[in-house]
């Protein structure tokens, strides 16, 4: 099956000449057609341009020219992400109808390297969720099992990869919007170190945390997407000047690569509250990682349990300051209002923002209001330089350190929806690592009672991105996980 | 705490936001619940640690000063919810 394909195997075929972009592209395209009653994965489907786009990468090709590493690849990008000409609306009725007049430097570098942009995936509004039930095009739903959530905020990202619509998406991480959805359909995702990879024409969630980076099918994909997306860009005065290491060299001593690897364990990862699938299915994943020749041991990260508390001051804090500019002006969704221009702020707003964003922009804007910002914002800022300096203790004598992705696999539709908090905290094990600015890999390592993936996560020191990469891509050789596929879901529509 | 309805409304005042009286009760319990879950942070002792406000030290980055990208007036303008021409149209604000 061509759905199937990696990114780095199709990338082979396409160079010999036995497949052409434009089949592989069809193929794609025929997927999502076939799958999007079930899943509601894509916002937009771009299928006359991916067309163009192939038909184009297939004269390169046959022109000998030099092609770039995604050559004909179909990739599909997460729609908080601008494309030039194709409606952007980060999956909120205030950007309804939105089309930016330039890309995304991530967009941008996608298309230099040859990819194929087969469309716009659903997302929480405004990457605000863990869920992809925020979206106000309507919810996403897991391959695996359409009762359940494919996580989130890159939900629709995950879903398309793991049902084969696109060999590989972009997705954001704020809080584990990457990692998470990851790990609820059994592909691969990477957060890079923040200010490695350009936010420049990203929608700004929570500044000092986004991060965007691919889900792929396996870590050599991730490894060969990340090498395209990274690098310094002028446009991003967050992005980091410093040269791009050879990410497919990190992967290429396979298992062996996990000989010698300092592996720490933090207790607080593996306390109570973790479902008893999960933690076997990690531990025995540390066993694998052990037996290859890896040194594990135990360390400690004390300040992990402040982390939700911290995020969720900090996140709506930067968000609230963010959402400011959608006013009804400029672009997006203008309501009928009868007053003057506050009035016309204030109904634009409340019929263009959702209920999980609204409730975001009140917490931010009641945590930084006079006589709150001590207490809050300059609190939780300081227990941020805790938390990271508990990582960087770790990081003394660790190479990567080792942990469950969520306490809990993919959870039912709905369950959540009535319990913010209870939401938030499923972030807890992906948190930190934004909070410290960290890379961090999700790789397929197990199954629960129920059938659905377990993700293992990978967290290395900033810029350590060839050290996760080495330990994930290591684990990946020794096992089979990565090589689960979810069932077909063709042909089938969305239970009530 | 209690969040009340009143510094609800005053909340959603600065955020411009016109909450629907429903609105407005949900926002109070919800944002109360996860207010106190914020509170555990009182549990720890900052006093000398300075805050964390981003995670990479850079320096701020200087260029020259020039135009690097030509603004194309028709294509950001097409996104304007109204237009005069090559301006934004907004309600009057001055009699």
């Amino acid at each position: 099956m061509l759905n199937d394909l990696t990114i780095a195997t199709a990338a082979e075929r396409l160079r010999r000449g036995e497949l052409s972009a434009v089949d592989l592209t069809r193929a794609a395209l025929d997927r999502i057609a076939a799958t999007e009653p079930a899943l509601n994965a894509f916002l937009t489907v771009t299928a006359d341009a991916a067309l163009t786009a192939a038909a184009d990468a297939d004269a390169a090709l046959k022109r000998g020219a030099a092609a770039g590493p995604l050559t004909g690849i179909p990739i599909a990008v997460k729609d908080v992400i601008a494309t030039r000409g194709v409606r952007t609306t980060a999956a909120s009725k205030i950007l309804e109808g939105f089309v930016p007049s330039y890309d995304a430097t991530v967009t941008r570098r996608l298309r230099d390297a040859g990819a194929v942009i087969v469309g716009k995936v659903n997302c929480d509004e405004f990457a605000m969720g863990s869920s992809n039930e925020n979206s106000a095009y309507g919810l996403t739903r897991n391959p695996w099992d359409l009762a359940r959530v494919p996580g989130g905020s890159s939900g629709g990202s995950a879903a398309s990869v793991a049902a084969g619509q696109a060999l590989a998406a972009l997705g954001t991480d704020t809080g584990g919007s990457i990692r998470l959805p990851a790990a609820y359909t059994g592909i691969v995702g990477l957060k890079p170190t923040y200010g490695r990879v350009s936010r420049f024409g990203v929608i700004a969630y929570a500044s000092s945390l986004d991060q965007v980076g691919p889900l792929t099918r396996d870590v050599t994909d991730a490894a060969l997407l990340l090498g395209v997306l990274a690098g310094h860009d002028p446009r991003d005065s967050t992005s980091v000047d410093r040269p791009v290491p050879d990410y497919a060299a990190a992967i290429a001593g396979g298992v062996a690569g996990a000989r010698g690897l300092r592996i720490a364990l933090p207790r607080e990862y593996f306390a109570a509250g973790l479902q008893p699938d999960v933690e076997r299915a990690v531990r025995a994943a540390t066993d694998v990682l052990r037996d290859a020749g890896a040194a594990l041991h135990e360390a400690s990260l004390p300040h992990t349990e402040y982390g939700v508390a911290c995020y969720y001051i900090l996140a709506p804090a930067e968000a609230s300051s963010n959402l400011a500019r959608y006013d009804g002006i400029r672009y997006g969704l203008r309501a009928p209002s009868t007053g003057g221009l506050l009035d016309l702020y204030r109904d634009t707003r409340e019929a263009g923002f959702g209920r999980e964003v609204k409730r975001r922009i009140m917490l931010g804007t009641y945590v930084l209001s006079s006589g709150y910002y001590d207490a809050y914002y300059l609190k939780a800022q300081k227990v941020r330089t805790l938390i990271r300096r508990d990582f960087e203790r770790v990081f003394a004598d660790a190479d990567v350190i080792v942990t469950p992705v969520a306490p809990t696999t993919a959870f039912r539709i709905g369950e959540k929806t009535a319990d913010p908090l209870a939401m938030y905290l499923s972030d807890v094990l992906t948190i930190g690592v934004n909070l410290a600015g960290l890379p961090a890999i999700v790789v397929p390592c197990g199954l629960d009672h129920a059938g659905m993936p377990i993700g293992l996560q990978i967290v290395g020191p900033p810029f350590g991105e060839e050290a996760v990469l080495r330990a994930a891509c290591a684990f990946e050789a020794a096992t089979d996980w990565h090589a689960l596929r979810p069932p077909d879901v063709a042909g089938r529509e969305a239970p009530r | 705490m209690k969040l009340t309805v009143d510094q609800v409304r005053h909340v959603a005042l600065l955020a411009r936001l016109a909450l629907t009286p429903e609105e407005e009760r949900e926002l109070a319990a919800t944002l109360d619940q996860i207010l106190q879950h914020m509170e555990t942070l009182d549990r720890l002792d900052t006093t000398n640690v300075d805050p964390t406000a981003h995670i990479v030290a850079v320096d701020t980055p200087w260029r020259e000063d020039v135009v690097t990208n030509a603004a194309d007036t028709d294509a950001l303008l097409a996104n304007a919810p109204a237009r005069d021409d090559d301006l934004f149209l907004v309600p009057k604000i001055i009699d």
